[in-house]
């Protein structure tokens, strides 16, 4: 049986994809050479012009763009309309640096509700369901997407947003919200924060959960389903690229279609800029085709994940891609090495009488690299005895070697002292001076 | 026959001692015995209490982890010698002692040994045995 799908298109012929696409692309590249200043140079510099954009393998001969440009062009220099036609503003600071801000007009915005509506019916949402949203409103582009994709769905919008944790599993239990959704560090703590008051998962009736905005690992899905009792699906976004919907997750939860109809996807090597093929991990690029307030050419997410067109399960022909691995950005580099918070996640989750809350600290004492890491112990653990705990900790920190291949020295801490996040969980601090 | 030890986890050691101490008071809970297990990262304290639920439950309350373990409280004399003939016994029954800690009770001429070892009840009955008489949670809470 087929799933629920909210827009044909997600279904159609990838031949019919593929003309929309080019004819969008072609479309888009004069509209932001003839407005973007910023763009024309850009292209000029690189001998294009927009009539040599004639099919979609002609895309690579575009320019990226890269973060640098839209904190160089800040506020309004990468905008393609006069600002009467903008109707909503959006901002994301990043976790260094100058924020960047995204534009969208009215059209932009039917196109965000579209491609959110689209996860939320991959999620087994219907017009029906009540669409609990956690995530933080404001500048942050997580709530107003969602909020924007129940409603463009008929569904109705609950705009919770983040904070007040118990008061939200009230109104989980009050409302009778259908589907949850937030960050997955958010649902985390949301699950934990039901069993403290003694709620049981079946007493509220969510089904479903999208989470999004942070990298999170399959064993961290399985405990939020565990936690919440419902389904969790990954949803991907960027304020970017629009926010919440470039890409989600349908029932087979093996990577996220991507609304390739607006964006079009591209996998590169970091390193030359070279296209690479599908099925190979690269650096994620996507090109705006359909937006007209801020319509980014090649940006480079920073992002590394794999395409596949694989046949899916749920009968969408849309492009798949896979989790990212983590943002280049959250990737540290300690002694050399590359780790991702994430690895560090999922060490845990195999461990026992772990909770996987941590707090990573790096810092360099005598030009070496020194990688801390403060580990929850769960309320079960025997830890009378001073070898109890040291045994443990040795025990965290060899398979942390073996994953990462550098070794952490791991404390334990008691249960809940770690701080919880109402959105993107901070795990790491760099005490570093490395700038 | 075991009784039950209480052990708080305190990472932070400087204020947590009096803080937990004063959850105690507070509680109306009589420490009878105590040690103190001191790393340089986080220390193990060690409580045997007369009321060990109310005291768990005040120590959870204020946010504090509480791991309970069942320990063997033995009586021995209280004299030069009186704890090695103890400990003989333990190690001719091939028991291992992972720690252990002393009080003097109310009680003339005696004083108690607690004792966390890998075989509870291999312990218990070599030092009833030995005619080590050992204490029960009633006693403990007299
Ligand atoms: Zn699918």
């Amino acid at each position: 049986m087929r799933e629920r799908i909210w827009n044909p298109i997600e279904t159609a012929p990838v031949e019919e994809i593929k003309a929309l696409q080019l004819a969008r692309l072609i479309h888009n590249v004069y509209h932001v050479y003839e407005n973007v200043p910023h763009y024309r140079r850009r292209m000029d510099e690189a001998g294009v012009k927009p009539e040599d954009i004639r099919t979609l393998a002609d895309l690579a001969k575009l320019p990226f763009t890269y973060k640098q440009d839209l904190r160089d062009t800040y506020p309004y220099g990468l905008f393609a309309v006069p600002m009467k036609e903008v109707v909503e503003l959006h901002a994301s600071s990043g976790t260094t640096g100058k924020q960047i801000v995204a534009g969208y007009t009215q059209r932009d915005l039917d196109i965000w509700g579209d491609c959110a509506a689209r996860a939320i019916v991959a999620a087994g949402g219907s017009p029906k369901s009540k669409v609990h949203v956690s995530y933080g409103y404001g500048l942050f582009t997580g709530g107003m997407g969602l909020h924007y994709g129940a409603q463009t769905l008929g569904a109705v919008a609950i705009p919770v947003s983040s904070g007040n944790t118990k008061r939200q599993v009230q109104i989980l239990q009050d409302f009778k919200s259908d589907i949850l959704c937030c960050t997955p560090s958010y649902a985390t703590y949301i699950g934990e924060t039901l069993r403290e008051m003694g709620v049981k998962p079946d007493e509220i009736k969510l089904s479903a959960g999208i989470f999004g905005a942070e990298p999170w690992t399959e064993d961290s899905r399985r405990n939020i389903e565990a936690l919440l009792g419902i389904k969790a699906y990954d949803i991907y976004g960027l304020t970017e690229i629009i926010g919440p919907g470039v890409a989600y997750e349908c029932s087979e939860q093996t990577g996220m279609h991507i609304c390739e109809d607006h964006f079009l996807p591209e996998i590169i090597d970091p390193d030359t800029g070279e296209v690479l093929p599908e099925g190979t991990p690269g650096e994620l690029v996507f090109t705006c085709i359909t937006k007209e307030a801020f319509p980014l050419l090649r940006y480079r997410t920073r992002d590394i994940a794999t395409l596949s067109r694989e046949k899916c399960s749920c009968g969408r022909t849309l492009i798949k891609m896979t989790k990212p691995r983590g943002r280049t950005d959250d990737m540290l580099i300690i002694r050399g090495v590359n780790v991702f918070p994430s690895q560090i996640e999922t060490v845990l989750f195999q461990t026992s009488q772990t909770s996987p809350h941590y707090l990573i600290t790096v810092d360099r004492v005598n030009n070496t690299d020194t990688l801390d890491i403060q580990v929850e112990m769960t309320d079960d653990f025997q830890f009378d005895a001073v070898r109890l705990v040291e045994q443990k900790q040795r025990e965290i920190e060899a398979a942390l070697q073996s994953t990462l291949g550098l070794s952490p020295k791991v404390r334990l801490v008691s249960p809940k002292t770690i701080q919880r996040s109402e959105g993107k969980a901070k795990r790491v601090i760099d005490k570093r001076q490395l700038y | 026959m075991t009784i039950k030890q209480l052990s708080v986890f305190v990472e932070n050691k400087q204020g947590r001692l009096s803080e937990i101490t004063g959850i105690l008071q507070d509680t109306g809970v009589d420490i009878r015995a105590l040690s103190l297990a001191d790393t340089t990262d986080f220390g193990i304290l060690r409580l045997i209490v007369d009321k060990e639920e109310a005291a768990e439950a005040a120590l959870r309350g204020a946010g504090f982890t509480v791991s309970l373990t069942p320990v063997i409280a033995a009586g021995i004399a209280d004299r030069p010698g009186g704890l090695a003939e103890a400990m003989a016994v333990l190690r001719d029954g091939g028991i291992s002692v992972e720690y252990m800690y002393a009080f003097i009770s109310r009680r003339k001429e005696m004083a108690y040994v607690i004792l966390r070892v890998d075989d509870n009840g291999r312990a218990a009955e070599l030092l009833q045995k030995a005619a080590f008489p050992l204490l029960t949670e009633a006693e403990i809470a007299e």
